[in-house]
């Protein structure tokens, strides 16, 4: 791997997160966008071009909404792209904004993620139904809730992991939401009420899955030389790794998320990590259901394949654990507008390595790493952060 | 958040303010309607449902069976070379149970849905159908299961062509 110079990460910024928002797509970018541009010290004409993450155009009802976005995100006459693989997209977003200027090519990047699930009618759930294969799958009318239920259901047998240890990740996210002022579905709640809460699809029950939202999230990166211009605490992007499998998610063993673990592999070596579990410090992997943190952090090579579900009953995930997991209250406690949520984890790492989380602080926090995963089972996205 | 932000940004809406006549909506419905070409593989595969018999296509490289079938193997990355019929058995991979509709609308009989690996496939070569027939106490990730189809003439080369798996009785 050849990387020309550092990236660091030098502004962030996020909106509310919520079932509905009242702004438009274009007005939540914008104020994510201005958010991060003032966290930075920056205006817009201090940034050379844009990168835009925001997931299924169906959601907004808006047909390549990137373009529609462009005006919120300060894109209007610079280099302006969309990179988009699905849910992976939101974690995609600063990979892309990444390349543009480790590449040499920009000296700054303005990396915006948004994402409105609310206009969609009666529930954003039907845009989904045209994610599958209009031949061979669409004719059985499937929930796309089904699958994670399928491959929720393939991992607790395989490794015989009681639902309880699975359900102690909605108590805990949930809990360290209480301390993120963004937060949609912050609570209180203990293993019992995740363990009666009303059956979905099962194995998956109501506080096992991340709610729909609207919401925005934005970071600014920055070349060595121009990131130590504007601030003496510079968070670099040391590692970024994805990869992707093939939609026929039946063909593979969903115990474990190989793609995640090739991205994470590509990640680590570019970081120069050899042993992640001792030389990461905190993680935000992507937790739209409950047993994904576990699945991912088994992926991200966190954890050996079905030791998670017990590290998380041994509290070492807690925030003041050995390896936190989601301090920010991931997305089953922030909430999870798609391409801003991941972006949101990275915005996570950058508040946590600046030492700016506030409540949600994570002592000691050198290393981070944020992970999404989407489409059909199949996207991992990674990316290594330092201080 | 960073603990220096004091602005919290966006103005949160109810679903009755949704409804509400101070908060203005615009609504649509886009009406676009699709004619797909099954393909080439596809094609086979479904007109092969109708006569009541499950095509795969074999990759003589890796020696996987592909189900549903496929004209090139993804991971050789080279045409696959011949259709071969696999049994209508296999075995319950991994399942849910479903309360949700297509719509995410609740229902009150679940929808029991299924990853089966099919007898004759390769290892780990599974399609998604629905459980029928079966007692949901009983079901398990293991459990021996057939296809049931359709009679001959209400078959239209479809996957729901075979209506669902149920378990074979387990010696």
């Amino acid at each position: 791997m050849n990387v020309k110079r550092r990236v660091a990460v030098i502004g962030a910024g996020i909106t509310l997160f919520r079932r509905r928002l009242k702004e438009t797509g274009k007005e939540l970018s914008y104020l994510a966008a201005n958010a991060a541009l003032e966290s930075a010290g920056m205006t817009l004409a201090d940034i050379d071009c844009v990168v835009m993450g925001t997931a299924p155009d169906a959601f907004d009802g808006i047909h390549m909404k990137a373009d529609n976005l462009l005006d919120g995100a300060g894109a209007t006459r610079k280099p302006y792209s969309r990179v988009y693989v699905g849910g992976g997209t939101g974690v995609f977003s600063p990979i892309g904004g990444w390349w543009h200027v480790a590449s040499g090519l920009f000296d700054t990047c303005l990396v915006v993620a948004e994402e409105k699930m609310s206009p969609c009618q009666p529930h954003p759930q039907t845009a989904f139904r045209t994610i599958w294969d209009p031949i061979i799958t669409r004719p059985l009318n499937p929930n796309l809730v089904w699958i994670f239920a399928l491959e929720m259901n393939r991992y607790m047998k395989t490794y015989n992991i009681p639902k309880e240890h699975i359900a102690m990740v909605a108590v805990k996210n949930k809990a360290n939401a209480l301390d993120h002022p963004s937060a949609q579905l912050a609570a209180k709640i203990t293993v019992e009420d995740v363990l009666n809460s009303e059956t979905m699809v099962w194995p998956v029950q109501r506080l096992d899955i991340s709610p729909p939202s609207d919401g925005a999230a934005a970071l600014v990166l920055a070349s060595e030389d121009v990131a130590r211009k504007y601030t003496d605490a510079p968070v670099w992007i040391d590692g970024v790794g994805w990869s992707l499998d093939s939609a026929y998610w039946t063909n593979r063993d969903l115990c474990f998320p190989q793609y995640v673990a090739e991205a994470a592999k590509m990640a680590y070596k570019m970081a120069k990590i050899t042993d992640p579990p001792k030389e990461v410090d905190f993680a935000e992997p992507y937790d739209p259901f409950t047993y994904k943190e576990l699945h991912h952090m088994e992926g991200l090579l966190l954890a050996k394949k079905g030791e998670a579900p017990r590290l998380t009953a041994e509290g070492v995930t807690q925030r003041d654990g050995d390896l936190p997991i989601c301090p920010s209250g991931g997305l089953l406690g922030v909430g999870n507008p798609i391409a801003a949520a991941g972006l949101m984890k990275c915005c996570e790492l950058f508040w946590q390595l600046r030492n700016e989380a506030g409540k949600r602080q994570v002592s000691g926090a050198e290393t981070g790493v944020a992970q999404a995963w989407g489409d059909l089972m199949q996207v991992g996205t990674v990316t290594v952060f330092r201080r | 958040m960073s603990e220096k932000v004091k602005d919290l940004r966006g103005t949160r809406l109810s679903a009755a303010d949704l409804e509400s006549e101070d908060t203005i909506t615009v609504r649509g419905r886009p009406n676009a309607k699709y004619a797909w070409s099954a393909g080439i593989a596809y094609t086979k595969y479904l007109e092969e449902l109708k006569n009541g018999r499950i095509v795969g296509r074999r990759c003589r490289q890796c020696e996987r069976v592909l189900v549903p079938p496929r004209m090139y193997c993804e991971q050789c990355f080279r045409a696959t070379d011949e259709w071969v019929y696999v049994k209508g058995t296999g075995k319950i991979n991994t399942y849910s149970i479903s309360y949700l509709d297509a719509d995410a609308n609740r229902i009150k009989t679940p929808i029991l849905v299924a990853v089966i690996d099919l007898d004759g496939a390769g290892p780990g070569i599974g399609i998604l159908h629905k459980l029928g027939n079966v007692d949901i106490e009983k079901i398990h990730v293991g459990m021996p299961v057939q296809a049931v189809w359709k009679p001959t003439n209400e078959r239209k080369a479809s996957v729901t062509d075979i209506l669902y798996f149920e378990p074979i009785e387990e010696e």
